[in-house]
């Protein structure tokens, strides 16, 4: 079942279309990537599914039902890429008072604010005021204040940003626990490594429109450019590579890139080594990364955009 | 709504809580009664001008006696070698009467340092005036006891409505000044407070975080309440000092003149002080100027509010957009209080009339209208038209700030043109 379902969703400005007819739909409990270069429309994007502004066209159906702000609000939690806190309020304050605008009762905000302090060791900031605290320090106690009231959909834009290695990994945990325990969270980012690690599906957006949309492994696969690499124990003379099975593409020092030739299969390669007796130690498809499919899809997107202009 | 007085609460009391608000809250009456007593308490004779005169003709001799604020000191020296050395002796200024005729009568000149100030020259103009005049009329055959006889004193005493109720001109002046006054310092400074709160918002991004959660017409809303609410306790402070002067004060001065009973003339002047306190507390109908003191505080406030969290959600993180933007509003606000220096001389001229019931001065200028007197010098129809009027205003300005406020607090970067702040105003939610 899906969370959250984007029908034909239209945000025009006066200078540019913001979001120009885009549809695709999240499955419960997954963890789905948004991703685009800046300007792409990812925030239009982002507050039209958090009820912050209305589209102009198209519907967005929050579990199976027309997105309705004003009640619906309260099963979202959005950390906006900016970070906002009241900087003169004291952290428990500000907590309990995001808490409770999102329809928690005192009593509840107070037992969720001692689980998710102590989870994250920061009980004794309780009565710090944020400007004390440093910016990843501030960025947790954003995370809390996000997912305090238990979220049905999560929307984090940048949630890595700022934080070190350790704190980076302590809220990638935390999301992957979130998920697992049946929350649906959106992942807005740049850092494509980090899409590759922690999101099952992605969409792709660029000038205001969909370019790519499908699941993480699905997308390498649909972009890869049918190479191997091979590593072997000698080099074999260059007789010895002649085949109509694939064709050399780079030569390394141990071993080659190879392209498969159309109608040749995988084990092709490995026969053909196989048959001349030279030593495979490592054989692998190369898949494209996340971050190569982006640009190549961006670049190419941006062509196409020229063109028509 | 229950959102909505989650987020009162929190503007209420962040604001309430801070040491600030008790300072100030404590403060300003002293402020204000230090303003009215101050001046009297700088008035001391190193201002005083010290006046020299050269009389040649000996015509003023004994006839010039100091009065407040001048001293005349008639010297017997050459003009021209004392223009020279006035200034080191002391004086300063220095007056030539020429040798003179009664009918005819001489320049008179005055030389000083600086410029002749200008109630110096109208009193000493006067005495001089008079002390010729009374010498004319000795020469026209009136006897001075007679002169004396003919003067006359007046002072009027003013009974104003049906009731003949014995009221003060003097003190609705005061009254007038001091409300009127009051009210435009807390426009001023709650609305900056409102547009600050909403600037902080907007700097701090925090405002994305809280429209996810609530509407941006309850966040801005909330605000203005909660703002509001923090002046309702200065108010209910402020009001409070002024029951308690009434019921302590009063009879405490009532206590001294009995015990105090040694020293006659104290007592005399004390039980006067008394009479005049209690003369400036009953003067004034209490009962109606304070609910519509209420009234006007809270109405002015909401009316210029909305408008000021309107300009905080325009501003971005340069602070001159802020001063360039805000002038549009605290223009009127400016206006109403010329105005209003105006209405508390001339209560009842078209201008105080009209500037009392168009909402943008309507709560500065009409609080110094009422001490004159309701329905005296503000009949009931102006008074309910102003009312009124203010309620359309605060409403109408509620909603156009929150068209401009829903768009402005998410709008970061580019500087927004009025142009573009027209279409929000019209545009379809």
């Amino acid at each position: 079942m899906n969370v959250l379902e984007l029908q034909h969703l239209k945000k025009y400005y006066a200078t540019h279309r913001a979001v120009d007819d885009i549809s695709f739909s999240i499955p419960k409990g997954s963890i789905f990537g948004l991703l685009g270069p800046n300007g792409a429309g990812k925030t239009t994007l982002l507050r039209m599914i958090t009820g912050i502004i209305y589209p102009d066209a198209g519907e967005v159906l929050f579990d199976g039902r027309p997105f309705d702000p004003h009640n619906d609000i309260q099963y979202i939690g959005y950390m906006p890429e900016e970070r906002g806190l009241y900087k003169k309020m004291k952290v428990g304050e500000q907590v309990m008072y995001l808490a409770q605008l999102k329809g928690l009762s005192a009593k509840e905000a107070r037992q969720k604010i001692d689980y998710w302090f102590n989870r994250f060791e920061i009980t004794s900031w309780s009565n710090k005021k944020i400007e004390e605290l440093s910016k990843g320090m501030q960025q947790k106690v954003q995370f809390i204040s996000t997912v305090m009231h238990h979220p049905k959909l999560l929307i984090l834009d940048e949630p890595f940003s700022g934080l070190d290695p350790i704190n980076s990994q302590l809220i990638q945990d935390e999301i992957f626990q979130l998920a697992k325990g049946g929350t649906t969270i959106i992942f807005s980012t740049h850092r494509m490594e980090q899409v590759e690690e922690i999101c099952d599906h992605i969409v792709l957006v660029n000038k205001g429109k969909k370019v790519l949309d499908g699941p993480v492994k699905q997308i390498r696969q649909d972009f890869k450019h049918h190479l191997y690499r091979v590593s072997l124990e000698s080099m074999p003379n260059p007789a010895q590579m002649a085949t109509h099975h694939f064709t050399i593409v780079k030569q390394h020092e141990n071993g080659y890139t190879v392209k498969i030739n159309e109608y040749s299969k995988t084990n092709d390669i490995l026969a053909h080594f196989l048959h001349h007796d030279i030593q495979v130690t490592y054989f692998e498809e190369i898949l494209p990364t996340i971050h190569e499919v982006f640009i190549q899809q961006v670049k190419t997107t941006d062509m196409e955009a020229a063109a028509v202009n | 709504m229950n959102k909505i007085w989650i987020i009162i609460k929190r503007e209420f009391l962040t604001r309430v809580r801070k040491k600030s608000f008790i300072v100030t809250t404590l403060l300003l009456p002293i402020l204000f009664a230090s303003m009215i007593v101050l001046p009297s308490l700088f008035i001391n004779s190193d201002n005083d001008e010290k006046v020299a005169v050269i009389d040649d003709s000996g015509f003023f001799a004994g006839k010039l006696p100091d009065e407040k604020g001048i001293h005349y000191n008639f010297v017997e020296a050459k003009l021209d070698t004392f223009k020279k050395s006035y200034r080191d002796r002391g004086y300063t200024g220095l007056l030539h009467i020429p040798k003179m005729d009664i009918n005819r009568l001489p320049a008179i000149v005055y030389y000083s340092k600086g410029q002749m100030p200008f109630s110096l020259r109208g009193s000493m103009e006067k005495r001089l005036e008079s002390v010729i005049e009374d010498k004319r009329m000795e020469m026209a055959g009136i006897d001075k006891s007679k002169l004396e006889d003919i003067r006359a004193d007046i002072s009027i005493e003013n009974l104003a409505g049906e009731a003949e109720k014995k009221g003060s001109s003097t003190v609705a002046y005061i009254v007038g000044w001091i409300s009127g006054f009051l009210i435009y310092i807390v426009l001023l400074v709650f609305g900056m407070m409102v547009m600050r709160g909403v600037m902080e918002e907007k700097t701090n991004r925090i405002a994305e975080v809280m429209v996810s959660s609530v509407k941006p017409f309850q966040l801005m809303m909330g605000k203005i309440i909660g703002i509001a609410g923090v002046g309702l306790v200065q108010f209910i402070i402020w009001t409070a000092i002024i029951i308690g002067l009434r019921l302590l004060l009063l009879p405490l001065l009532g206590a001294d003149t009995d015990v105090s009973a040694a020293g006659q003339m104290s007592a005399n002047a004390s039980g006067k002080f008394k009479e005049q306190m209690e003369f400036v507390f009953n003067s004034i109908d209490w009962f109606s100027l304070l609910p519509l003191f209420l009234f006007y505080f809270l109405g002015g406030y909401l009316f210029y509010a909305a408008l000021f969290a309107a300009v905080g959600s325009l501003v971005n993180e340069d602070p001159n957009d802020a001063q360039s933007l805000t002038f549009p509003i605290t223009l009127p606000i400016i206006v109403a209080i010329i105005i209003m220096i105006q209405a508390v001389v001339k209560p009842t001229s078209q201008l105080a009339v009209w500037g009392s019931i168009i909402p943008f001065t309507s709560p500065v200028v009409m609080m110094a209208r009422i001490p004159y007197g309701v329905p005296g010098t503000v009949p009931y129809w102006q008074l309910g038209l102003s009312m009124i009027s203010l309620i359309a205003g605060f409403l109408a300005t509620t909603w156009v700030a929150a068209k401009i406020y829903r768009t402005g607090i998410l709008m970061y970067g580019k500087k927004v043109t009025l142009g573009e702040v027209g279409k929000w105003i019209f545009r379809k939610s």
